[in-house]
């Protein structure tokens, strides 16, 4: 007898209770279109449930620390910029301030605005992209390419300034490589009026989406315990109601000039510190950007780009912690200096390893679904994971 | 206007070509930075479609052009090679960017970077830069075309009839 025949007759319901579930053991990458990059994550599924998400790292480990110790404090910066290559800009920001804290390197005023503007402006470009791919891991094509046609915008204007289109070690130690052209200035006004409207479209679109919504509400769940057990800054401890932005509470550069709100999760949509919480922190966080270019655009002062720095940066022996905002959270270099031309050791803490740390803990008993939404909304990138 | 009854005199080498380099489908597979010029071509602005190249496949088993973008590591090297092996025959594979070409600014001290991915899979066209610009890759799209338009590309069918296993 079938076992429909069975199920009809209702004798089924008896041998149910002796079916053996097995766990799945599944691998998620290295090659996986909602990875972002070259993670694998093991899962033990048990039907649709996920039992446990590993992370496993490495396939992306390019030596960072160790080409460190063998170039000069300038010649990092461009390793710097491949740590997390959606965020150049404040990475190598971040590498700079460190360097010139040790030195003492006086930065010219209109090197900091520029630097400033820039960052933010990276920081745009850095979040419309997890916003496309975010969009594109809950199945949602349009998002991506909406996202894309403004991106390249602002990478017109970065190649304007710097002459790269993704990876610019632009920010010297003691200034910016280039001055900032008229033009750019023009354009930059240009694009900010252009965006900022735009912002209320991807809402349309996107965030507030029933589609979107029901995927992302009350899934994957960051509490502010979990935050402080693993260390998680950034969008991850915002999403959770926290209002902790470095460039608000230990403002570094010229960021104690410019008003700006720090936006937190709210729970608005389900529970506070899920995944739409991050995901909505973020598209917030593209509108305080524009509200800080639109504050310095027009008062960038004259002057020098750049400090008097000779072609070899001295650092005397030493060591220093630095840590900026990044899109991503907190990236910090502890730097020790024997005096010599090269670090003896540098140390990058990075926030995309802390966040997806997290994944095995905070997936726990959810859907294989809502596994790739939790992923996404982490907004690793596996550059800087890895390192 | 052709009438519809007429008649295409062609060979058949031609007739396969035609529609090999004009139905790329490349392999979703994006290994560090490049991968985001990648993503860029193939979205709003450069838009790879244009070239029949943009039909992006997340399994190996249905693409037949490998663009392997970013920096390969010793650890993922093995998984290449793997991925390079399920993908079915004629396949290409692009090696986009300098790390990939030749480790890229990884020579020096990357002591967990393969120099080159051409040590473990044949590479039909590099791509140079760091990143290349996406212009860049759809030059190289369209130099993988003129190449398979001169391939003998009936060998990949004809050559598996005519030769034993």
């Amino acid at each position: 007898m079938s076992i429909s025949q069975e199920l009809v007759e209702g004798r089924l319901s008896q041998t149910t209770e002796n079916l053996r579930t097995d766990e799945l053991l599944l691998n998620m990458g290295p090659q996986h279109p909602s990875t972002h990059g070259v993670l694998r994550v093991v899962v033990t599924t048990d039907g649709e449930i996920v039992r446990a998400a590993k992370p496993e790292i490495g396939y992306l480990h390019r030596c960072f620390e160790k080409h460190s110790e063998n170039v000069d404090y300038m010649g990092v910066a461009p390793y710097v910029d491949r740590l997390d290559y959606l965020a150049s800009m404040n990475n190598s920001m971040g590498w700079a301030i460190a360097v010139e804290r040790m030195v003492g390197i006086e930065v010219p005023r209109r090197a900091e605005f520029i630097r400033v503007i820039v960052a933010e402006l990276q920081r745009i470009a850095s979040h419309l992209l997890f916003f496309g791919t975010y969009g594109l891991d809950m199945g949602a094509f349009t998002a991506f390419l909406y996202a894309f046609r403004e991106r390249e915008k602002i990478l017109d204007i970065f190649e304007m300034i710097s002459g790269a289109r993704l990876l610019y070690n632009y920010m010297w130690v003691g200034g910016v490589s280039r001055d900032m052209s008229p033009e750019a200035v023009t354009r930059i006004k240009e694009f900010i009026d252009y965006f900022e409207p735009k912002i209320d479209e991807y809402n349309t679109l996107l965030s507030f989406n029933k589609i979107f919504t029901e995927r992302t509400k009350s899934v994957g769940i960051v509490d502010e315990a979990t935050c402080h057990t693993y260390g998680l800054t950034g969008v991850m401890l915002r999403g959770c109601g926290v209002r902790w932005d470095l460039r608000k509470d230990l403002p570094y550069s010229i960021y104690n000039e410019v008003e700006f709100d720090v936006p937190v999760g709210s729970g608005q949509m389900g529970t506070l510190g899920d995944c739409w919480d991050r995901y909505f922190v973020r598209m917030q966080e593209m509108r305080e950007s524009v509200r800080i270019i639109r504050q310095l655009i027009d008062r960038i002062p004259s002057g020098p780009h750049r400090g008097k720095v000779g072609k070899v940066v001295k650092v005397p022996a030493g060591e220093s912690f630095t840590r900026t905002e990044c899109p991503r959270g907190e990236l910090a270099f502890y730097i020790i200096s024997d005096g010599s031309a090269k670090p003896y050791r540098v140390r990058c803490k990075s926030p995309c390893f802390l966040n997806i740390s997290t994944l095995n803990e905070i997936t726990e008993g959810v859907m294989v679904a809502d596994l790739i939404a939790t992923i996404g909304s982490l907004d690793i990138v596996l550059g800087e994971v890895d390192r | 206007m052709i009438p519809s009854d007429s008649v295409v005199m062609t060979s058949v080498d031609e007739v396969l070509s035609w529609g090999r380099r004009n139905s790329l489908w490349p392999l979703t597979f994006g290994l560090a930075c490049c991968a985001i010029e990648m993503m860029a071509t193939g979205a709003s602005d450069y838009d790879l479609e244009r070239f029949g190249c943009g039909v992006f496949r997340a399994t190996p088993r249905q693409a037949d052009l490998m663009i392997v973008a970013g920096t390969v590591t010793l650890k993922m090297a093995s998984r290449i090679r793997t991925l390079y092996e399920q993908m079915p025959e004629p396949k290409w594979v692009i090696s986009m960017g300098s790390c990939s070409n030749k480790g890229g600014p990884y020579w020096h001290e990357g002591y967990h970077v393969l120099k080159g991915v051409d040590r473990i899979v044949p590479v039909d066209v590099y791509v140079p830069g760091c990143p290349p610009r996406p212009e860049t890759l759809l030059e190289a799209v369209m130099m993988l075309q003129k190449k398979i338009r001169v391939q003998e590309s009936s060998m990949g069918l004809l050559g598996a009839l005519r030769k034993p296993a």
